[in-house]
């Protein structure tokens, strides 16, 4: 029922129906329409303009009437069109059962039948079997229903193939079940839906290449006539009695064309990408809309973000990703943004530079300063400016975000080459090689020519940090660089990027879900959660002394060596839903220790010892 | 590489082997004895006999096949007595004529079709996507035989722009420019539909792969927007689009039937029309054989493009 409410708000699929549905509803009728016979011959009348006495649609060569002509052929051409795809549905399902359900030899052959068929042009198969057969309606249906076999064999083969492997029809057989029985009642229900889809995606060819085969006179024969070869008799006076040939023409364009609305209202109905948004195309740099006024920031250090606020808009509904985040990194040092999937550490990440898919996301407020500059107010050309050559990053999955089709060097060198044009080809190469080097590639030469998917997971993301470096950028974001990889490689990454930021002076901002691993890198902690940063403070004094409950449960998760009878303890409950969050903290519903007033008002940040928190619990301890 | 082509080549083999045995069998099908047919009124029961004997009639259909597949590979497809010569001669003689139409067909289709997929995509939802997705509807439901003869009313009748038909003009003609002028009617009115089918495709390929990871790396790298969509997002999308293209180079041979009838090209699908309402069957046995086994070439040819597009086949 949701398909055909979506179908009919798809207005030109709705449009296609109703066109269908008047054509097929007229042409039912024609037979008690009371028309002129179409076949009687008044040479009176030849070439009758439309409108004109007795004849609406005029009259052809003949003098016959074209209205009437005209709605038979329309059933006629529909009839044999309908016929051919029953036919072709049939036999090609049915081949394609015995070939899905049986497989082994049986498969094999039927198959390669079928391949052979579908090496044919197809109307190149069509011609040979009218050939043979010799011109008439009834061959030229047997013929377009023939080269439609293969298209309905497929399909059904590979669903049957399919089911017949699932584990229902195992049980099924092992019962005892005979053949027939369960080929009828288990497979059939199932492969309905694949032959409809088929059926509905080839029915408009089918009366198209038999109205085809007419107009090329080898289907149906005088005097019988469908559209098609009322368009090629219309043709002999095309350029004298142009009516003659629109009509019919027209009327074909009309049919093909509302089965092809419809078809594409059915297949965007049943896509569930396009509801969800998920074929939108992305802007080049999010959508900005910020509420005024802008927050006072107040410059700290390299990059100092204030009230950030990105939200995700989807069918209307708001998601709020990230809620008033703020955090600043001082040159050469090294922020680890953490917090559970979904926290909102990505998003952040990548608002940063505008890099959020927009659509959905908008960011709504807040102030990125970057050496003075608000990020945010900057028109796309000014951002590129940064985007790789000031800030850079390197992302989680070097296995995706590497370009499959891009040789490394050429990776390599389009970082440089897109902000510095002035550099030969040679230059380029030979900074690509130092590049590798840097990051401890000990054939580079090999790895520039090689391509990602002939690389491992290490060196994939090895390379991916050479491309951050290659603008010798003043900070680096990398998004849980770490996470998809074994954990010996991960040590080594870790390594890599530690030597470069210390060597450099390199800000970094490591995103990550693992304490352990932003105990070894990082020099301050930001502890997210639900799109808020609920606690921050130097590495060394949020591990050993958290103050926020959930910083506190998230340590208590991991296990810790020498420390064998403290069992690693998992957080009660989930992490809320952001369409859904609660007024006051939310982390209230899970943390041990709630009190009434956590969940009556938005908590703020405060500033004690050093450590920024946001609960008030801990304002009551140190108050 | 070399290896997987000839892998490819080796497995197109049983494929040609299977059209001629389709091809083959359909001819055997046919009611009557051709003998008697050939010999018209001097077709006593020795004549006959004697005829069948001459053509190899008398043996086993097996036997037949293979005497028939060595003539075929040794080029001599038969001779049609419609036209009194070497079916072959007849075959590439207008086999020039629809490659040259098909041909021009297909690159319109392809480059037309990718470039308004690619502005479609890219500037979703815009005009210039209306404009383009309405006309890729229009394109793909009207019938290429309709397109051309509306073409030839408005451009060759009201405008005088083109001629209505044939490929050279009949007196004085045969230059390039004749031909140029002949052909981009019928060629435009063939590459129709496949151009619509092509704008549909690459719309979608390259919204799928604009959402991907590694064009936000593209983007985070700085690159103008540009390089984003033509080297990162399209070099990708083409990748998904190639075997499209191969399909519809069949919808365009097939398609060039009735648009060599309606502009009088004389090329092979007009021939093959001609032959069946003649009843040539040789001559229509050696056409379909000739263009399909053009076209299982040109799916190897597609199928090498590919591995030369994605290095990734290749392991």
């Amino acid at each position: 029922m949701e398909l055909v409410t979506r179908i009919i708000r798809n207005r030109l699929a709705a449009f296609g129906a109703v066109m269908l549905l008047l054509i097929l509803i007229v042409s039912l009728l024609t037979p008690v329409f009371g028309l002129t016979d179409p076949n009687v011959i008044d040479t009176s009348n030849r070439f009758m303009l439309p409108f004109g006495e007795g004849h609406l649609l005029g009259a052809d060569h003949l003098g016959r009437d074209i209205l009437s002509r005209l709605l038979w052929g329309t059933r006629l051409s529909l009839m044999v069109g309908v016929a051919a795809a029953i036919i072709a549905a049939t036999a090609g399902s049915l081949i394609g059962i015995l070939a899905g359900y049986y497989g082994g030899r049986l498969d094999m052959i039927l198959m390669r039948s079928i391949d052979v068929l579908m090496a044919f042009p197809y109307i190149l198969l069509a011609l040979a079997i009218v050939a043979v057969l010799g011109p008439s309606l009834m061959n030229a249906l047997i013929a377009v229903a023939i080269v439609n076999i293969p298209f309905f064999a497929r399909n059904v083969r590979g669903a049957t193939l399919a089911i017949a492997q699932s584990d229902y029809i195992a049980a099924a057989k092992l019962s005892g079940r005979n053949t027939f029985s369960l080929l009828l009642f288990e497979l059939m229900p199932n492969l309905i839906s694949v032959i409809v889809v088929a059926f509905s995606t080839t029915v408009g060819w089918m009366i198209l290449e038999t109205a085809g085969l007419s107009f090329l006179g080898l289907g149906s024969q005088p005097p019988q006539s469908d559209l098609g070869s009322m368009l090629g008799e219309g043709r002999a006076a095309l350029i004298t009695h142009p009516h003659t040939s629109l009509i019919p023409g027209i009327m074909i364009f009309a049919i093909v064309m509302g089965i092809n609305l419809l078809g594409d209202g059915i297949r965007d109905a049943l896509d569930p990408r396009l509801a969800k948004g998920a074929l939108r195309r992305a802007l080049p740099i999010t959508k900005i809309d910020r509420d005024l006024p802008l927050p006072r920031t107040e410059e700290r250090g390299l990059l100092s973000v204030s009230g950030l606020k990105t939200d995700f808009q989807i069918a209307g509904k708001t998601t709020k990703a990230i809620r008033d985040v703020s955090f600043h990194i001082g040159r050469g040092e090294c922020l680890a943004l953490v917090g559970e999937s979904g926290s909102g550490k990505s998003v952040t990440a990548l608002s940063l530079t505008g890099l959020v898919a927009s659509p959905p996301a908008v960011i709504t407020g807040g102030k990125i300063l970057f050496e003075g500059t608000d990020l945010l107010s900057l028109k796309f050309e000014q951002m590129r400016e940064y985007r790789g050559k000031r800030i850079a990053y390197v992302f989680q999955d070097p296995n995706s975000s590497l370009h499959p089709l891009h040789n490394i060097c050429d990776q390599l060198i389009e970082s440089i080459k897109v902000h510095d044009g002035s550099m030969g080809r040679r230059a380029l190469e030979a900074k690509a090689v130092q590049l590798l080097k840097d990051v401890r590639i000990a054939s580079p030469e090999r790895v520039m020519k090689s391509y990602p998917h002939e690389l491992s997971g290490g060196m994939r993301q090895r390379i991916g940090i050479a491309i951050a470096l290659a603008n010798d950028p003043e900070l680096i974001i990398a998004d849980e660089p770490t996470t998809a990889l074994d954990v010996t490689v991960q040590a080594q990454i870790l390594h890599i990027l530690k030597r470069l930021q210390r060597e450099r002076g390199l800000a970094l901002l490591f995103i990550s879900h693992d304490m352990n691993v932003v105990a070894q890198i990082s020099d301050r902690i930001a502890v997210m959660y639900a799109g808020q940063i609920v606690e921050a403070g130097s590495t060394k004094a949020v591990l050993e002394k958290p103050r926020h409950p959930y910083t506190k449960a998230l340590l208590d998760c991991l296990p810790q060596l020498g420390k064998g009878q403290a069992m690693p303890r998992a957080i009660n409950g989930s992490p809320p839903l952001l369409e859904d969050l609660p007024d006051g903290c939310a982390f209230a519903p899970r943390c041990s220790f709630v009190t009434p007033a956590c969940q009556k008002r938005p908590i703020d940040v405060n500033l004690i010892g050093g450590r920024s928190l946001r609960c008030i619990r801990m304002e009551l301890d140190d108050g | 590489m070399t290896r997987y082509l000839i892998l490819r080549i080796l497995a197109a083999v049983p494929v040609l082997l299977g059209i001629t045995l389709v091809v083959f069998v359909i001819l055997s099908l046919i009611p009557g004895d051709p003998a008697m047919a050939i010999l018209g009124s001097y077709s006593t029961p020795e004549n006959v006999a004697q005829l069948n004997q001459q053509l190899g009639l008398d043996r086993p259909l097996f036997q037949r096949y293979f005497i028939w597949l060595g003539n075929i590979l040794q080029g001599d497809f038969g001779r049609s007595f419609a036209l009194n010569r070497p079916v072959i001669d007849e075959i590439i003689e207008r086999f020039h004529a629809t490659l040259i139409l098909s041909g021009t067909a297909f690159l319109i289709c392809s480059l037309l079709g990718i470039m308004a997929g690619v502005i479609s995509a890219t500037r979703q939802y815009s005009w210039a996507d209306k404009f383009i997705t309405f006309s890729v509807l229009i394109g793909i439901s009207v019938p290429s035989f309709f397109l051309g003869m509306m073409m030839i009313l408005y451009f060759a009748v009201q405008l005088r722009w083109f001629p209505a038909s044939g490929m050279y003009a009949l007196y004085g003609g045969g230059g390039l420019s004749d031909l140029l002028s002949h052909l981009v009617m019928p060629a435009l009115a063939l590459a129709a539909v496949a151009t619509g089918v092509i704008a549909r495709l690459s719309r979608a390929a390259m919204l799928e792969v604009l959402r991907l990871d590694f064009i936000r790396t593209a983007r985070a790298k700085g690159a103008p927007e540009r390089r984003v969509i033509l080297r990162h997002a399209l070099r990708h999308a083409i990748v998904s689009i190639l075997p499209v293209l191969g399909l519809q180079a069949g919808f365009v041979l097939s398609g060039a039937v009735y648009i060599e009838i309606v502009f009088q090209w004389p090329g092979v699908g007009r021939m093959l029309v001609d032959a069946i309402l003649a009843r040539d069957i040789i001559l229509v046995q050696g056409g379909v054989l000739f263009v399909a086994s053009c076209y299982v070439i040109f799916n190897i040819i597609v199928d090498a493009a590919q591995l030369w597009l994605d290095p990734r086949v290749k392991s």
